[in-house]
């Protein structure tokens, strides 16, 4: 088989057969839908509130302040377009930041147009929001705060207790987009005061296609998806029962491993940082340093562009991800990238790497190697090299 | 995504470098999209275009672009060099995915823009040949202002 190393593991992982085997079952046995009366079928929803008091475990939460949706889009949407209707006589300002995923940030532009006003953070250098930014932004009609747990792209951790804090202070609800966070950084949604989080479960190794919404009890949002009475009446459809026995699985999992698998992670990823800091010259660390998701690693190579980066690395094998335009169909490079005050070209040349327990130092060292002499290929070949270096060797 | 043909003048571009003391040399494109190019040109008394090399800032399609625009102008003459549109371009490279497309124009701009260049540098008027739109340093700055 040629070779593979896959490193896009913020954009999806690769179900853990334990979870495929937990699932399966549940396809061509267990078929039955969970609404009907006899115990064929019945026996299923058991099965439901199992996963759901797996998951509630996790978060020290409870169980029936779980509800599954189809994933952290569905989540994020409902989050944000439930509370604004819910709370739209009590206020119509929200609070959120500028580096979310496109799931709040859309929902966000959509909610203007229906007459709410949103509030984005900026963030600095490392993509970490200003606390008093937050506290200057609260309003009389503030009536949600939504700021994500780790950002997808560079992988800053915000301080989401002390967000949370404030949120709580003021009698505003917050909401956290979890979904790279949750299964990599221990949660607790007491004591990070968090009253709504999303997540996903083909981040952590689950199926694609599932994922939940926390929602502490008492906060008073209603129905997305209109329907039947499945998930407490607040979201319609036939239980995805693969799904959910897989995301309880892999939640399982998750937590079970976390420790031993971050830890692996978070070395390779130093050694990573290490060796292309000190062997490519002309790059930066994009995101903090400290507080950091364990396996994400995100560069900027002046003079270099994205796609072109990444199609040389598909070449040797290598699966990995850019920030870049011509990535994200636009013409205009990520808003993450921008948001911490790259300028355009650098932020083009920005590449994530984002690992799973699963790379060895064998196969790091062959990437550093790759991109070693890729970023060299792609300079000699760049105008704003060639302008660099002779502007360089102008002023010696 | 990319054609074969696209993929083949990625990874192995043609063309690729400067030329000292070229007779003509065009600029195009902007950091800011990501997509810079540059076309060196040798060409001689009977304006046939001797060598070219290019230089790219970009993606996949930039490159390759680049690259095929180079392998199309050489050993052309200068008018033959204006002929080489975006499309012939395209077309040599068995197409390209829509919103790829500017990358095509930018490497007819590039051959233009290194075509005016000569004309200036030789006093030569050339058939159809008009004055590059700005340059990339140009642009920069009046994007900037917008943020």
């Amino acid at each position: 088989m040629e070779k593979l190393i896959y490193l896009d593991n913020a954009a999806t992982t690769k179900t853990a057969p334990e979870v495929v085997e937990a699932m399966l079952p549940y396809f061509t046995e267990h078929y039955g839908n969970p609404s009907s009366i006899y115990g064929f079928a019945a026996a299923n929803k058991e099965v439901i509130t199992g996963c759901r008091e797996q998951i509630a475990g996790i978060l020290g939460a409870k169980s029936e302040e779980i509800y599954f949706t189809a994933g952290g889009s569905e989540s994020d949407n409902w989050a944000l377009i439930a509370t604004a209707e819910a709370y739209g006589s009590k206020g119509k300002h929200i609070i959120t930041s500028k580096i979310e995923h496109h799931a709040i940030l859309h929902t966000c532009e959509y909610l203007e147009k229906k007459g709410y006003e949103v509030t984005y953070l900026d963030v600095d250098e490392a993509g970490l929001v200003d606390l008093e930014q937050l506290r200057a932004s609260i309003r009389e009609d503030t009536i949600l705060i939504s700021v994500m747990f780790a950002n997808n792209e560079i992988g800053t951790i915000q301080p989401i207790g002390k967000i949370g804090q404030i949120a709580q202070e003021h009698g505003i609800l917050f909401h956290t987009d979890a979904v790279q966070a949750f299964g990599q950084i221990p949660i607790n949604v007491d004591e990070l005061h968090i009253d709504m989080l999303s997540a996903s479960g083909h981040k952590f190794n689950g199926p694609k296609g599932i994922g939940f919404l926390y929602i502490r009890r008492g906060v008073k949002i209603r129905s997305f998806i209109h329907g039947g009475a499945q998930e407490r009446r607040r979201r319609a459809g036939t239980e995805n029962v693969p799904g959910i026995v897989g995301i309880g699985a892999a939640a399982e999992r998750a937590a079970r491993t976390r420790k031993e698998r971050t830890g692996k992670e978070r070395e390779m990823r130093d050694y990573l940082i290490r060796r292309i800091e000190s062997e490519i010259p002309y790059c930066r660390l994009n995101g903090d340093r400290e507080k950091r998701l364990p396996n994400n690693v995100n560069f900027s190579f002046r003079f270099v562009e994205g796609e072109s980066l990444l199609i040389r690395l598909d070449m040797k094998g290598i699966c990995a991800s850019s920030g870049s335009a011509c990535t994200s169909g636009s013409l205009d490079p990520s808003h993450v990238l921008l948001a911490i005050g790259l300028p355009h070209e650098i932020a083009h040349g920005s590449l994530r790497m984002t690992l799973s327990e699963e790379i060895t130092k064998e196969e790091a060292d062959y990437v550093v190697e790759a991109l070693k002499e890729i970023v060299q290929d792609l300079r000699n070949m760049s105008p704003l090299y060639e302008d660099f270096i002779n502007k360089e060797m102008a002023g010696k | 995504m990319y054609t074969e043909k696209v993929m083949d003048h990625f990874q192995h571009p043609r063309n690729v470098g400067e030329i000292e003391n070229a007779s003509g040399v065009g600029t195009v494109g902007n950091a800011k999209c990501g997509d810079i190019m540059r076309i060196y040109l040798d060409i001689d008394d009977d304006q046939i275009i001797r060598d070219v090399k290019f230089k790219t800032f970009g993606c996949g399609a930039a490159v390759a672009t680049s690259s095929m625009a180079t392998e199309l102008v050489k050993g052309k003459s200068v008018q033959e060099a204006m002929e080489v549109t975006n499309k012939a371009v395209m077309e040599a490279l068995d197409g390209l995915p829509p919103v790829k497309v500017h990358c095509s124009l930018l490497a007819e701009e590039a051959i233009h823009a290194a075509l005016w260049d000569y004309a200036q540098k030789h006093g030569i008027k050339i058939e159809g040949l008009e004055k590059p739109k700005s340059d990339i340093h140009e642009g920069e700055e009046e994007e900037e202002e917008e943020y």
